[in-house]
């Protein structure tokens, strides 16, 4: 621990040092998912997807944001302007707060606390504060129903994730996320999605409808009550929740990375030919490649199917979901009391 | 029974999957879009775009001031008025087109006894100010000179069909 003032200062600068090399590429990769999901909607559809700004309109998201951020900033006349305010301000922050324990590689992260797996649902929790703020502040009727769905969803769902996060947890015997990535060491079948194979669909699931994602993303309903929560906001408060929503996107891509997927692990290692190269070597390279894949999923599920009808999506949470975690949370506590699997073999 | 697989199928997503495959298919299709200024479609010699009115080849313009086209106009969007010119004949002194009522009907071209009057393959044309949508006989003849070669070449592949 720093001693001296002058200790404290550079641990300080350092400390800032960090959280910028990790909030900076994080603001560009959204700003190129949202670039990826035109694209990859685009090729879906067979169309080409944005191609006009720049070369293969590689420069869009810029425009966009410039759009944004140059727009005025408009108050309704009925507003709560304080709380109107704060609510992109209160999304956003845990989006990005979320980031804090996220081990990049096993060298690489920002706070290494035995908590994080707590840490993470509480800040993903915290989250909805912000849409439920911006609904009930904007004083319109559309942005409350839009508000009150994403609510309950969010409510309901969250159970569903944090059960299937309980498997992890009893097959890691850690909440430490690089400890659980390293429980996971050994190659792609000692990975937990093999094991906890129902829990990680229902996680992935869930993370769609934790994010308002489609097919749950009734709480924007375009169709129906407009753009939902956000409807009264324009320009960078707009911008603000287009940030925080893509943001706990990338985040739930890189949560399912670490928890079923072995986070920086090497998917060759223990491959014959292969196993001894440096391709099985686990690296900051894989994770990332992970989360791409997963972030490519929420795309892709978007452009396949419809919007799920409110009391479907009740029903899916509570009577399926929650049954099958509780079912296979009691599965994981048998292979983890008799040793089914061997932890970081 | 029936209601057992059903069961199953909907809990391992299997139609889903289904769907995702068909999405992932179309993902690396050949896709359908035209970057419309670099590329464009193919366009018919029949293409009603944006009026002309046309001369003979010594130089004479063609309108004789019948009136048909302004009859037959469904939008009335033609005016035309018309006088004697020293040498007997009868010549329009306005001819008229106001694009904002025009409907591209193309039936200006097909009551015109003299093919004076058509529609171009020019489809790329906008307006500034208020007024330069009505098309004066002056402009109508300048882009008959400056487009003649297409039209007469678009009228030569279609005269068999007419």
């Amino acid at each position: 621990m720093p001693e001296t003032f002058l200790d404290q200062l550079i641990y300080m600068f350092f400390l800032v040092l960090k959280i910028v090399a990790i909030v900076v590429p994080l603001i560009l990769t959204v700003a190129y998912y949202t670039y990826m999901e035109r694209k990859v909607i685009g090729y879906m559809q067979i169309r080409r997807g944005p191609n006009r700004i720049g070369p293969l309109g590689l420069a869009q998201p810029f425009a966009d944001v410039f759009k944004l951020l140059l727009k005025e900033i408009v108050l309704p006349e009925n507003a709560n302007k304080f709380l109107f305010l704060l609510a992109p301000i209160l999304s956003l922050a845990p989006a990005f707060a979320a980031w804090a324990v996220i081990p990049f590689d096993d060298w690489a992260i920002l706070a290494n606390i035995d908590a994080g797996v707590l840490y993470i649902l509480a800040m993903s929790s915290l989250g909805v504060y912000g849409l439920i703020i911006a609904g009930w502040a904007s004083n319109s009727k559309y942005a409350f129903l839009g508000a009150l769905r994403s609510t309950a969803q969010m409510v309901s769902y969250e159970l569903a994730m944090g059960f299937a996060l309980v498997g992890v947890l009893i097959l890691a015997g850690s909440m430490n996320l690089s400890e659980i990535v390293m429980a996971q060491k050994g190659g792609v079948f000692d990975w937990f999605w093999l094991p906890l194979l129902p829990l990680f669909g229902i996680y992935v699931i869930s993370g769609l409808a934790e994010t308002n994602r489609a097919p749950f993303d009734v709480a924007e309903g375009e169709s129906e009550i407009v753009a939902g929560f956000h409807v009264e906001y324009a320009g960078s408060g707009f911008a603000l929740f287009f940030l925080a929503e893509y943001a706990n996107m990338i985040l739930i891509s890189a949560l399912t990375a670490l928890f079923f997927t072995g986070g920086w692990l090497s998917p060759f290692e223990g491959v014959p030919f292969l196993g001894d190269t440096i391709l099985a070597e686990g690296s900051i390279f894989w994770f990332l490649a992970k989360t791409v894949v997963f972030m490519f999923i929420f795309l892709w599920v978007r452009a396949t199917f419809p919007r799920y009808r409110y009391d479907q999506i009740m029903r899916l949470g509570w009577k399926v979901f929650i049954p099958i975690t509780i079912v296979w949370v009691m599965v994981a506590a048998v292979i983890s009391v008799f040793g089914l699997i061997v932890r970081g073999s | 029974m029936n209601s057992i697989t059903r069961y199953f199928k909907s809990l391992l997503l299997i139609e889903l999957g289904q769907g995702l495959w068909v999405t992932l298919k179309y993902f690396f299709r050949p896709k359908f879009t035209i970057n419309y200024p670099e590329e464009k479609t193919p366009k018919s010699n029949r293409f009603r775009g944006l009026h002309a009115l046309r001369r003979y080849p010594n130089g004479e313009e063609r309108c004789i001031a019948c009136k048909l086209c302004e009859a037959v106009c469904p939008a009335l969007a033609i005016t035309i008025d018309s006088t004697q010119r020293e040498d007997g004949t009868r010549r329009t002194t306005r001819y008229e087109i106001d694009l904002f009522k025009c409907i591209y009907c193309g039936f200006c071209e097909e009551s015109c006894p003299v093919d004076s009057i058509v529609e171009t393959d020019v489809l790329e044309y906008h307006f500034e100010k208020w007024g330069e949508h009505i098309m004066t006989k002056d402009k109508l003849l300048a882009i008959g000179d400056r487009y003649e070669e297409s039209i007469a070449e678009n009228r030569r592949q279609d005269a068999a069909y007419r």
